[in-house]
């Protein structure tokens, strides 16, 4: 394999971001929390900051989302809004009890100066009979970061509030000789952490899943008919068992800083992943999860691992060469790229919301930190045939005449979308036929018919003018 | 936009809300709010003008979830659809850079897109930390000659009946006004043919409903010289000063528009709807009473006879499959009565109207509507709506597109009616895609399925009952039973 050259980084220039990439870091968090069981987001800022936070994800997940705002106005936004931040949990507390609630900050909040974590202090003082339910704040602002480091800053702050350190709890690493804590990115979708809990589990293993959304944002009909708090996810109570896990897989670069700090607490031995899309990723994972569990890699398994192996022997003379844009957060541009890659489709245009370590793995000569608007421009400059990207591309892929696989956040105008697998042996196959699909309707190649001027003919021209 | 300014927005003269009981619009409650922000509402309210360029200034946290959502249409340019954003970072707060990517952002709008004007929208970090964006938005102005016109609307300001109005005054304040309609195509007035000049207000041509309508406004001789703002033009929101009549389309959120219009114009100006049969020709004849033209008011009476004949006769067949169903309505303002005698038209019953958002007038016309005893629901929590549904045996839910999911994971057929939603029924015709779309739902046969409980759970509980029930005639009865119960 030849020597990898990292991607040359270009910032931001323009004044003015057209057709935002980016979804804040904000809600990212929000979405972190969504993850854990009977749990509520309330977002510290003024209302509008949650109201369209909770649109965005009603209409990408198709699912009620229990969501609530500190609803900052014009008083408490100049002379302080702690009170807003303890009169919302009490409300929150009372009516539903939670059994757990996140505080992100928006940027209204900390442009303010407020201390998130003194007014959680302040509540504390005043309402010891809720001392029983976690209250997790964590600054968010969105004019730093993105959806994706908002969503891993909220799993750090669970982890730095629930998990206590081994020496304090007396927690042991393998303790729980069969129990493996999985965290996970913001790019991976339900379908994914589903697909993801099977494959481990048929290794005899139990994962607890950090957050997991395949548990409260799958999409599925619970015999409640309301429910004011989420409806499934990582249990609150979990958390503290963390440090007997015989491992902790990790899943996305833009979880490093959250895996440090669980190491660092717990001494629980990690594995990290910068996704599971394609053979080679999907690979790690299962000899991986092979070593901890002691088991022999499932026939099953093996078979599915010749089924991409043939999927990919397939597709390979549509996507050899073939040239993409990719519009995504930095986990999931990373994916595709090395995807893509890996069965000689070339990346030539990269764009992504926020600069992240994890960009210098992606496998295209230059990635842009900016824009739908800069992605067309490449795109149309280095010929792309196909886009991924989300819904909001779906314009950009018009205008340049390419089609758009969906991918990312948010995803609006398709049903279904959320929850599509992409990783494992099974679904990088999917994602290869899908492509492949993608590029035989494009019809390349295809050879026109010519039309001699010197011996034009009646039946010609009748069909040239009906096309 | 200082304190002084916001008093004087919230203290709207023509609005009903506004008495000492109940006055301006009340402060949000931490932890137990809903609805979204004074940005969001001036966004909403001016976002349909489709060839402006709408810059929101701030974090991405404001245009990031929320541009390229709303279902509004244009018949021609789609710059309105592009999410444009000054997406402050953290450096630009602290070092103050913010107007000055503001600045730099019109001119980059202006020399890529070539917009007819580029509207600003403000939010609550810029405001906090002093940003002058009126100051910016002159200074580009006359730099680069396009209209640039600042809306200040910071989220924090308050809700989004607020933004409405902020943004309503603004187009009063700096676009109204700033230019003469074009002269009338030759031809087209002829004796007894007068075309007279409208304006609509507050009607967004969600789903391109509008449509359905501008025909009509066509053949009668009314012509829409601007709207705010459904498919509507910079130029011509320019020239709404003119217009000989103004129509408050289903919403008191910009009636202040209005207000001002008659205030610096003289505009007459009445408040209607599109939504239902009776309502569509209570607006035309309501233009034409005010125009007080014999001619048109003759055009008029001819158009709804044999407007209101065609319609009725396609609601026939729909009107029998949906004549005597039950419809729980949870909406705001106008729509909470304009669409009750939408579904009344189809034979439907009505059996509780939200009324979050309405005012006493509203109320009396419910009650003229439904009579003295119609239930009204000011808090509609999702399960005080649910309970109503059980409650009164509801056939189907009609609310904005967030409950939606409420109501599908209560197994409860659902109507989307705000501003998300992909179907247009306003104006004659609408009425037959909102039977449709009602038929759809409330016939589905999905309903039984989600409702009916697993085979394999009915044959466990068969199997108990014929254990505990000794002396049962048959296993097969049994089962029956259960089924049944």
């Amino acid at each position: 394999m030849p020597e990898l050259i990292a991607p040359e980084i270009v910032k931001r220039r323009k004044a003015l971001s057209v057709s935002p990439l980016k979804a804040s870091s904000t809600i990212g968090a929000a979405l972190a929390f969504l993850g854990i069981r009977r749990s509520i987001p309330m977002l510290h800022g003024s209302q509008g900051c949650t109201a369209f936070g909770k649109v965005f994800f009603v209409r990408h997940f198709r699912e009620p989302i229990p969501i609530q705002s500190t609803a900052m106005e014009q008083v408490s936004a100049i002379m302080g809004a702690n009170e807003n931040v303890v009169e919302g949990l009490r409300v929150l507390c009372e009516k539903n009890q939670p059994d757990l609630i996140g505080v992100p900050t928006t940027g209204l909040a900390e442009a303010q100066g407020a201390d998130i974590h003194m007014a959680v202090r302040e509540f504390r003082a005043k309402h010891p009979e809720y001392d029983r339910i976690p209250i997790i704040p964590v600054s968010t602002p969105d004019f730093t970061g993105c959806l994706e480091s908002g969503f891993a800053q909220a799993t750090s702050a669970m982890i730095d509030c629930l998990v206590p350190a081994a020496a304090v709890a007396g927690t042991q690493p393998g303790r729980r000789r069969r129990q493996v804590t999985v965290l996970v990115g913001s790019a991976l979708t339900p379908g994914d952490l589903e697909h993801l809990k099977e494959l481990i589990e048929l290794f005899g293993l139990r994962p607890v899943v950090l957050p997991d959304l395949s548990d409260s944002l799958d999409g599925h009909l619970p015999p409640e008919e309301f429910n004011p708090l989420t409806i499934g996810g990582t249990l609150a109570s979990e958390l503290p068992t963390l440090g007997d896990s015989v491992a902790t897989l990790v899943i996305g670069g833009s979880m490093t800083h959250t895996a440090d700090l669980l190491q660092a607490r717990t001494g629980v031995p990690d594995h990290r992943f910068a996704h599971l899309m394609g053979l080679d990723a999907v690979d790690a994972l299962v000899q991986t999860l092979s070593a901890i569990s002691g088991n022999p890699v499932p026939e099953r398994i093996e078979r599915q691992r010749a089924q991409l192996q043939d999927a990919m022997l397939d597709s390979h003379f549509m996507l050899g060469l073939s040239r993409f844009a990719i519009a995504a957060d930095a986990d999931l541009l990373v994916a595709f790229s090395q995807l893509l890659a890996g069965v000689g489709a070339e990346t030539v245009a990269a764009a992504t919301p926020a600069n992240a370590p994890s960009l210098a793995q992606v496998r295209c000569d230059r990635v842009r930190i900016g824009d739908l608007e800069d992605l067309e421009a490449d795109a149309r400059d280095r010929m792309a045939e196909v886009l991924i990207g989300s819904s909001h591309a779906v314009h950009t892929a018009q205008r340049l005449g390419i089609p758009l696989l969906r991918a990312g956040f948010p995803q609006y105008d398709r049903v279904g979308g959320h929850q599509r697998t992409w990783i494992g042996y099974q679904g990088s196959r999917a994602t290869l036929f899908g492509l492949a699909n993608i590029l035989l309707e494009l019809e390349r190649g295809e050879i026109h018919p010519y039309r001699s001027r010197l011996m034009p003919r009646a039946d010609e021209e009748a069909r040239a003018a009906h096309g | 936009m200082n304190k002084k300014d916001i008093a004087a927005l919230l203290d709207e003269p023509a609005c009903a809300h506004n008495t000492k009981a109940k006055s301006g619009c009340s402060k949000p409650k931490p932890g137990a709010t809903a609805g979204g922000c004074a940005f969001d509402g001036a966004q909403i309210a001016l976002l349909p003008i489709a060839d402006v360029a709408h810059i929101v200034h701030g974090p991405i946290g404001c245009a990031g979830s929320s541009w390229d959502s709303r279902g509004t249409r244009s018949s021609g340019p789609t710059l309105f659809k592009m999410g444009m954003t000054t997406d402050l970072t953290e450096q630009d707060v602290i070092m103050g850079r913010g107007e000055k990517r503001l600045f730099h952002g019109i001119k980059q709008a202006i020399d890529s897109y070539h917009p007819a004007a580029v509207f600003v929208y403000n939010t609550c970090i810029p405001a906090m930390i002093g940003d002058d964006i009126e100051a910016v938005c002159r200074q580009a102005q006359q730099r680069w000659g396009t209209p640039v016109v600042p809306v200040d609307a910071a989220g924090f300001y308050g809700t989004k009946n607020l933004g409405n109005r902020i943004a309503g005054e603004a187009m009063v304040k700096y676009v109204c006004g700033t230019r003469e309609p074009d002269p009338l195509p030759a031809g087209i007035e002829h004796e007894g043919f007068k075309v007279h000049n409208v304006t609509l207000v507050g009607e967004y041509n969600i789903a391109g409903e509008l449509w359905h309508v501008s025909p009509l406004f066509d053949e009668l001789g009314l012509r829409v010289l601007g709207s705010l703002s459904g498919d509507a033009r910079f130029r011509e929101v320019q020239t709404m000063h003119r217009s000989e009549v103004n129509m408050m389309v289903c919403s008191k959120a910009m009636i202040n528009v209005a207000r001002l219009l008659k205030e610096r114009y003289g505009t007459p100006w009445f408040e209607g709807s599109f939504y239902g049969v009776a309502d569509v020709s209570q607006a035309l004849r309501d233009f034409a009473r005010i125009i007080d033209d014999p001619a048109l008011t003759a055009r008029t009476e001819t158009v709804i006879a044999r407007e209101e004949a065609i319609i009725h006769a396609q609601l026939e067949p729909w009107r029998a499959r949906l004549t005597g169903r039950k419809v729980l309505l949870y909406t705001g303002g106008v729509k909470s009565w304009s669409i009750v005698s939408a579904l009344q038209d189809l034979g439907m019953i009505v059996v509780a109207t939200g009324t979050r958002k309405s005012t006493e007038d509203d109320k009396a016309r419910i009650r003229e509507l439904m009579g003295q005893d119609a239930v009204m629901i000011e808090d509609g929590n999702p399960r005080a709506l649910i309970k109503i549904v059980r409650d009164q045996g509801v056939d189907c839910l009609i609310a904005g597109g967030r409950n939606m999911y409420t109501a599908l994971k209560a197994r409860i057929p659902f109507l989307d009616i705000n501003q998300e939603r992909e179907f247009g029924y306003a104006g004659y015709t609408g009425m037959l895609e909102l039977a449709k779309q009602l038929a759809l739902t409330i016939e589905s046969p999905v309903w039984e399925a989600v409702r009916r409980p697993a085979p394999w759970a009915l044959a466990a509980n068969a199997r108990t009952a014929v254990d505990t029930d000794a002396v049962a005639d048959a296993p097969g009865d049994a089962n029956l039973e259960v089924a049944h119960a």
